[in-house]
This record gives structure tokens, sequence and C-alpha cells, in this order.
């Protein structure tokens, strides 16, 4: 269900840029209001998710240690996995974020048995290291960060020196005209994998709801947009830096001559965007503020304050004393009260 | 599960139901659950609703306005806890986390996989805090709450050990400790809660521990086990009990004290101290380390714990130290300061034997006896003759709270190999963070649900029949007290012939006191002369232990 309505949406979205351009000549609107919305709910999106997060307070410090503590001075601490300071949380979450430390470790369990829901007394559970999903995660999100800062080119006159190092890195493999990207490649073939995945293996897709296959849909829809309009139907790069600069010099023009895919590439990028702040795709954000990640184990060294800690009933050594006296001082306990 | 059976298999159908979870309604499996609160220990502690009800009936007597109650709840928390607006908000669904959780791979229950344990409360999330889940509804995952979906809350919100090990694979944290917690403490707003869990939170608010031991009881179980000790050693030890005026107060969970094979390692504590001569006193009214509060709701664990400093503070010593046991602290290490500090009233402890400083305590002012053994070790402060375990093939057992909470890995394993000749680790993807749960931590580890027990400690008990045959290991070594108390029985299920120690035990076994006797056997009375035919010595074990 969920995939057929997310693939039912994203096949909606394509034929409203289609129509909205092809027959009611709605080029403005996709061309400039729609960017423009799709920027501003974006930014304002993500900042008022963080914010409101962050309205919340970390009443406690409660990290997931996944290594030894600081300790003796002659115990070796493992200051990523078990940071106690500052540095060693950015490094730890550096890692995470950069690296996807923790989907490193995934691990998948089998049962050595010849029928395997079937696990008796000599059944034996063997865990081995699975690295797919660590995999097409790291290189889907650092080619799509790789993909937007190359597209950075057409909102500058000039491109700079570093994005062109970026590009003939990325352009290595060469065959004929244009260069042919290798994270285009990449992008389509993690995020086709993620989506298989999502559907063979039977937990995830038992799990999955239509907002999982919706945005990999959505981002399949972008890149082989995009890709048709780069080595296929070519569009006139020219024009589209004119809609470009246009648009980030808030004097928006619409030039002749984007073909219909250009639209359609555009359209589904802005809806990324409209999407991005109101979805699981937060997590970008998120990650950052995640308080098992992001917290210094050293709460038994330095104070951790909650701030709002309140008082509670307990139950004194007062009262406490007061309904055991007469016990206590048989059994020679010392009390406050003779 | 009668747990002599002899054909013992799990038959766990990993195969996922023709319906989707949310129309596949909870099905109340014996064996599976404990019993319900009772009303005079909710009625004991001022927790709402207390009345008479069964999880079996089918009318659990919620309040009238039970809906408005859960919430208004979960606003509440959403903003008090941005764990719990965060982890509502970001999960992606990868699965990562799905086949982690050691009451999934036991029991294959899809509900058990925790991205789907959050999802139970994700979706009411959803249908009543977003725009989306408003709008949408199923199509975004979202539900409408009824009494449904409390119920099943209920079931799998104590069918969760808040072991933390999902949280560990999660690629953003997402603790499902978190979601638990915050599951029962919106549970606990109706009036639900198990009686192996209200029963021991209302025991130790009162009686100061989870068993209720009044404290000239909680002084004669002590010296009970002075008197064990002075046959094995022909030493004659005297702890004090609310002494005024001690250096350091020592705290333990009640279990050690209380039951096999706990006891042994209480044994161990008290050995140790009288050899070092240490200055310090056990308190009757802080007799518990634990803290079944915490599986209840935060205010409750801050409750049961505000006795710790109250009572050092009372007796006016210089610092506290901690005995072994796993969710202790983890309240310890992340919570005692925040809740009930700042205890500026105690010192910066320092070891009294080596001078060492224990600098990661300098705020809590309180350190793990694992902490203050290696260091004694350390520095050659203990005569030990590692000889006196050798009957003993000794693996350790990370337990979930100290490993992912507080990351205490080395200390203990220093001091194993330090008083026993045989170690050996369990597969590396078992252990330290990744360690597997006992399948009986929060507040689980009750009789009624042994079939859970047993399928959710499998994983950790396979780990185990894996060093033992490879290696002959009879003795499972962990600085838990739940561990202690659920280990003898998944042990017999699972991998007979294993007995279940605390570190100290071990170090008792091996401290050569100052004036003490021959020592014919251990603390468990076994011959040491039987050394190394380690089979004998296990039959002999389960006998000790039955």
């Amino acid at each position: 269900m969920g995939i057929s309505f997310s693939l039912l949406a994203v096949t909606v979205l394509i034929l409203i840029a289609y129509s909205g351009v092809k027959f009611a000549g709605l080029h403005f609107f996709f061309g400039v209001v729609i960017p423009y919305i799709a920027i501003a709910t974006f930014v304002i999106g993500i900042i008022y998710r963080v914010v409101k997060w962050g309205l919340s307070p970390v009443p406690f410090c409660i990290p997931t240690t996944c290594g030894q503590q600081e300790s003796l001075p002659w115990i070796k601490q493992d200051k990523l996995e078990n940071p106690s300071n500052t540095l060693g949380v950015i490094g730890r979450m550096a890692l995470e974020v950069l690296f996807f430390r923790s989907l490193f470790r995934n691990l998948k369990f089998e049962v050595d048995v010849a029928n395997p829901t079937e696990m008796k007394d000599e059944s034996r559970v063997i865990y081995s290291s699975d690295k797919w999903l660590w995999l097409s995660g790291l290189i889907f999100h650092w080619s799509f960060l790789i993909i937007i800062v190359r597209h950075l080119r057409f909102f500058t006159e000039q491109v700079p020196s570093l994005m062109r190092l970026l590009e003939n890195l990325d352009g290595w493999f060469q065959i004929g005209l244009p260069h042919f990207y290798v994270t285009n490649l990449v992008v389509l073939l993690s995020v086709t994998y993620l989506f298989i995945r999502r559907v063979i293996i039977p937990q995830v897709r038992y799990i999955s709801l239509a907002a999982d296959y919706f945005p990999l849909l959505l981002i399949l829809g972008i890149a082989v947009t995009g890709i048709l309009m780069r080595y296929f139907s070519r569009v006139d790069i020219v024009d589209v830096k004119i809609l470009t600069i246009g648009l980030v010099s808030f004097r928006p023009v619409i030039p002749e001559g984007l073909g219909i895919i250009f639209y359609i590439h555009l359209f589904l990028v802005c809806t990324l965007f409209i999407y991005f702040p109101f979805s699981k795709l937060v997590h970008m954000a998120g990650v950052f503020m995640s308080p098992t990640r992001n917290l210094a184990n050293n709460s038994r060294m330095q104070r951790y304050v909650n701030p709002w800690n309140y008082d509670v009933k307990v139950h004194k050594y007062s009262e406490y004393e007061e309904e055991f006296r007469g016990k206590m001082k048989k059994a020679g306990i010392p009390v406050e009260k003779g | 599960m009668d747990t002599k059976r002899a054909d013992k298999t799990l038959n766990i159908d990993y195969r996922f139901p023709k319906t989707g979870w949310m129309d596949t309604p909870v099905e109340f499996k014996q064996g599976m659950f404990c019993h319900g609160s009772k009303p005079k220990d909710l009625e004991a502690v001022g927790f709402p609703n207390p009345r008479e009800w069964s999880s079996k009936d089918k009318d659990w007597k919620l309040p009238a306005n039970w809906k408005e109650i859960v919430l208004n709840g979960m606003k509440e928390r959403l903003d008090k806890y941005r764990s719990f607006k965060l982890f509502m908000d970001i999960c992606v669904r990868c699965g990562a986390c799905a086949d982690k959780c050691h009451f999934y791979i036991g029991t294959g229950d899809p509900k058990n996989m925790p991205v789907l344990r959050a999802e139970l409360l994700r979706s009411v999330y959803r249908r009543y805090f977003t725009l989306s889940g408003k709008l949408f509804g199923k199509t975004a995952g979202a539900r409408e709450l009824t009494e449904d979906v409390i119920k099943e809350w209920w079931y799998y919100f104590y069918q969760c050990t808040e072991c933390r090990r999902c949280s560990v694979f999660c690629p953003y944290g997402i603790d499902t400790a978190e979601i638990t917690m915050m599951g029962r403490e919106l549970l606990n707003l109706l009036g639900l809660n198990t009686n192996w869990i209200a029963g021991p939170v209302a025991n130790c608010y009162k009686r100061g521990n989870h068993l209720g031991l009044e404290p000239h009881t909680y002084k004669s179980q002590i010296e009970f086990l002075l008197d064990e000790i002075d046959t094995l050693t022909g030493i004659k030890i005297e702890p004090t009990f609310n002494r005024k005026g001690a250096e350091i107060i020592f705290i333990a969970p009640s279990g050690d004290v209380f039951a096999d094979p706990g006891t042994y390692t209480a044994m161990g504590y008290l050995m140790l101290f009288h050899e070092l001569g240490l200055d310090y006193t056990w308190s009757t009214y802080a007799s518990e380390g634990g803290n079944f509060g915490f599986f209840t709701s935060n205010e409750m664990g801050k409750r049961l714990n505000a006795k710790i400093y109250a009572e050092a503070k009372r007796l006016g010593v210089k610092w506290i130290l901690g005995g072994e046991c796993g969710h202790m602290w983890r309240v310890i290490n992340q919570y005692m300061d925040t809740w009930n500090g700042p205890a500026d009233f105690l010192e910066e402890p320092l070891s009294p034997i080596t001078g060492t400083k224990f600098k990661n305590s300098k705020t809590t002012k309180f350190v793990h006896i694992a902490e203050f053994t290696a260091d004694l070790i350390r520095h050659n402060k203990l005569k030990l003759d590692k000889n006196r375990n050798d009957n003993l093939k000794v693996t350790f057992h990370d337990s979930c709270n100290t490993s992912r909470g507080m990351g205490i890995f080395e200390e203990p394993r220093y001091i194993i190999k330090n008083v026993c000749n045989y170690f050996y680790e369990m597969p590396e993807d078992t252990t330290r963070e990744k360690t597997f749960c006992c399948g009986s931590g929060s507040g689980l580890n009750a009789t009624e649900n042994m079939e859970i027990r047993m399928q959710g400690g499998f994983p950790r008990a396979n780990a185990v029949k894996y060093v033992r045959e490879k290696n002959g290991v009879n003795m499972l070594a962990n600085i838990c007290a739940i561990d202690r108390a659920a280990f003898p029985a998944l042990m017999d299920y699972w991998v007979p012939g294993v007995g279940v120690t605390g570190v100290h035990e071990l170090v008792a076994n091996a401290l050569v006191m100052n004036g003490e006797k021959e020592r014919t056997t251990n603390l468990r009375s076994e011959s040491l002369k039987l050394a190394t035919e380690s089979t004998e010595v296990t039959e002999k074990d389960k006998k000790q232990r039955h």
C-alpha cells in the first residue's frame, strides 16, 4: 500500500509539472514562484523543527556508551566511543555524521540449524558483519551532497576553482562529452538498492510506511530527470543559468527554451525541499541533537542540571526510624532519638 | 515454561503476519507477561488509580478520562524530554535495530523489533501531535488511541528490558529505553504497572530495600553471612550499621544480601573491607542500591534514590562506595546527581588504602567497587591466591546498564584476571557495548513470565554455551544483582552446569586474609581439592543452588 501510494504521489507530481508548464503555460509559477516557496519552506521549516526540539530540554545526561569509560589513569579510555569531554564528543559526532559509525557496526544474525524457525538446544546463533546498509547509505548521502554542491555552479557567474576541482574528480571517468559524473550513477544505484532492500527484507518491509517509500521514489525521479537532461535531452546551460542567477539576485527572468524535463526536475526538487522539514528527512538536522550521541559521559565528574528538576515526596529517615525504632534498638542499630 | 523440560525448543517463527502490524491485535501469551500491580503497592507511594485488576480481564478499570490523561501526559513529556520528541520524529525505519533486540531474536514477534516497539507509541504521537497524522491517518502511520492500544503498550513496554543494545546500532542513537520509559510513565498514570515492579517499589519506599527487609532483619541477614565467613576462615568480622562518622558508606543491591548466589558476593564485600580495615558502614535505611522506581517513572526513581545522599549526609561520611549492580550504576552515573545532588557535603573520593583520587566521580562522590578493587590490585594491596579459583573456568557477562550507560569494561576484567587463572571471553559480538541482556532486566525477573525470560535470554545463553563447549567454562561472572538473580534459571535451562557469580565472590575466594585458617573450601563450601575437575564441581554447584 505504501509503495503504490508513493508511486502514485510521484506520478501525480510529475503530471502536475508537465501539464502546468505544457498546457497551462505556467512557466513563471513553476520556474520562479514554486522555487521561492520551496527554499523559504525548507529554511523556515528546518529552523522551526530545530527550535521546537531545542525548546524541550535534555533533563539527563544519557549518552549511549560504546567503549571504556574514563576511569583510573592506567585504564585506557575509548575517547571516541565513550567521550568524557567536548573534544571527544565532536570526534564521536564527526564519525557518526560523516562516516555513519553506528551503522558500520551493523550485524546480522543467523541460526545454524536446518530449520531456522526452530531453535533447539544445540542451535547456535551466529553473528556476522553486514555492511550493505552502511555502504549504500554512506555512498548515497555523499553522492547526493556532491551533486548538490556541483549544482551550485548554476548560481554563480564564475565557477569557483574548488568546484572545478570537485567536478574534475567526480568526472574522472570520461566517456565522450559531456563529462560523465560518477556520483550520478552512484546515487541512482544506491537509491535503487535502498528501495529494493525495503521491499525484499521482510523486517524492513513490515515496518515501512508510505513516508519511507515516497522520498526514495522522489529522489529517484529527481536523479532520472537530471540524468536525462544532462546526457540525453540536453538542456542549454546558459538558459538554466539565466533562470538561477535571476532567482538568487531576486530579479527573476524566465528564459525561452527550457524544456519540460527541466521543469519536472525542478518541481520534484522543490517538492523535496518542501517535504523535507515535515518528514523523517529531518534526521539530517536531528542527528546533531541526539542526546545519546552528543553528550559526554561525564555526569559523575561534572554536575549535570535538569532545568525542570523539582522536589519530590520522599520517605524521610525520621519517619523510618519512627516506624522501626523499637526493632532497631533491640537489634543494636543506632538511632537518633533514644 | 517448565524449566526442566527435556526438549528445549524455542519454535521461533520469524515469518511475518499477513496483516500489517496495526491490524494485528495483541495476543496475551501465557508466560510472556507479569501479574498486574496490586492496589496496596500503588497506594503506598501515592500512584494513581489503585484498584484490583488483572491483565487477563477484559475491563482494566481505567479512569473515565484515561484518554485525556494519556494525551496530556504525552504532551507534557514531549515538552520535558528532547530525547522523546526527537526520537518520535527522526526514525527513518532503516531496520538496523530490528534484529539487535534479544527479545526479537528469541521470540520472532515483530513487535519486539525496537523500531516497531517505538512505532507503538509513535503511531499515537503522529495521530494527535502531527499535521500529517491528523490529515492522512493510517497512510501516514498514525492510529487512534484505544484501550487495545493501551493493552498493547502494557504488554510490549513490559517486554523490553531497557538494555539499549538497539541504541548502539541506530545511526541516530535512538534509544528504545527512552521510549519504553516514556511508555511506562504513561501507563503508570493509569495505574498500569506490574506486581513485580510495584511491589519492590513500595517496599523500598517504606523499608529501604526492594525485598522489604526491616532493619533488624537486614542486619541479621548480614550476620548470617558473617557466620559463614567465620566457618570458612576462622575470622570474625564485625561490620557496623547506620554508624555516624564512618569514612565511607557502602551501598549494595539488596539482592546480594538476601539471595543466592548474590550472598556470596556480599560475603566478598565483607571479607574485602575487613581485610583492608576500611572505616565504613552499612545502612538499613539506604539499604538498596538498585532502583525499581527507575522502571516506573523518573519521579519515582528520584524518590527512591534520594535516600542514599540523605543517609550519607545524616551519617556524615566522606564518600560513597557502591556494590555490583547494573541499573543501580546507570542511575548513579547518569541520573543521581542531577536528581538529588549536589552532594557538596561529601568529599572527592579518595582511597584510604592507596591514596588514589577517583577523579571520575568528582561530583557524585560515588565509586564503583570494581574501580576501587582494581585500584587496590594495581597497587599490590591485596594478597591473592589465584589457585583457589582453579576449579572455575570463568567467562564475564557485561551487564547492559554498566556497559551502555557507563562503560565499565576493563575494571572487572582486570580484577578477574588477577584472581582467576582461567578466564575466557565470549564472542565479541556478544560482549562489551554489544552485550546481550540476561532477558530479565528492568523489572522482568519474575516467575510468571519465565517463557519470555528464557526466550529473551537465549542469545546470551547461546554465547555462554559457545565458551562452555570450546573452553569448558563453568562459571558466568557479572557485576549485576539482577544477573545473579536471573541467570541461574537461564543457565539451568540452556547451559546446565554453568554457575553464576559476582566478581567479588571470586576476589574473596582468592583473598588471603590476615590470620585466616587454611581454607579447604571456597565460599560455596565446595572443596578446593576438587580443583580443575570442572564437571564434578558444577554438579555440586547445582545441588548447592537448589
